[in-house]
């Protein structure tokens, strides 16, 4: 089923724990549909591609509407949303993002949802093309070493070139 | 009867889906495939699943939290 129309792209910016998520979960749903999927990884999306995803963290800075449940404990206390109830101010206290995306991770594997490296392999091993922005990786100083096998490095008109047909373009 | 079965429960979206993906791959068209999955999200995400890679979804089995759906791959 493979045809123009088929063809997918994701432009992928965003660098934290939790925006790690939706590229690939819609890469990998769309070739198990049949798509053809690209992503371009770009500026902060870069962090996606790297061998060693530890270091991504989510925090609520900025983002005072999360939800912030505890993934264990009394159910009352499961219950209650902390995201609202905590100054947004405390959470620039070193190692608050470190307590928040272990919570995160700990919730994640609760709920059965997959862990980063696994849906980002399971994308390789489906065939989603990784592309990472010549650009971005030349300005933010890494090496290629730092990225996973199988990552293509190119520019904004590569991305062009993929999105050249089909219908479903993305954002992230 | 079905000729595979793919216990998925316990998984999340979109974790069924894949896992759904790679058993079917691996079979014969004509083969049946049942899926079972605790994912309420499943029942319409296979359903658009089947839809979209023209797989037949035979049925859908709902039993106290679980799902069994059984696919016959084309």
């Amino acid at each position: 089923m493979s045809d123009d129309n088929n063809k997918m792209t994701i432009i992928a910016t965003k660098g934290t724990f939790d925006w790690a998520f939706p590229p690939f979960i819609i890469a990998s749903t769309g070739v198990a549909m049949d798509k053809e999927v690209t992503i371009f990884f770009t500026f902060y999306g870069l962090n996606l591609l790297l061998k060693d995803t530890s270091k991504l963290r989510v925090t609520p800075i900025g983002n005072p509407s999360m939800p912030m449940k505890m993934p264990f404990g009394p159910k009352w206390i499961q219950n209650i949303d902390f995201g609202p109830k905590i100054p947004n101010i405390l959470w620039n206290i070193p190692g608050a993002d470190i307590l928040v995306t272990y919570l995160m991770k700990k919730t994640m594997a609760k709920h059965g949802v997959a862990k980063l490296d696994d849906l980002r392999s399971m994308c390789q091993e489906f065939d989603v093309k990784f592309i990472a922005c010549e650009m971005t990786v030349e300005l933010f100083g890494y090496s290629k070493d730092d990225f996973i096998d199988g990552v293509e490095f190119a520019g904004a008109a590569s991305y062009f070139d993929e999105a050249a047909t089909g219908n479903h373009h993305l954002y992230m | 009867m079905a000729d595979e079965t793919l216990d998925a429960s316990g998984l999340n979206c979109p974790l069924p889906i894949l896992k759904t993906k790679k058993a079917l791959s691996k079979m014969d068209a004509g083969k049946i495939l049942d899926v079972i999955s605790t994912d309420a999200g499943s029942v319409k995400d296979i359903e658009a699943f089947c839809n979209q890679t023209g797989n037949k979804l035979m049925s859908t089995v709902e039993d106290g939290g679980k799902y069994v759906f059984t696919i016959e791959k084309v």
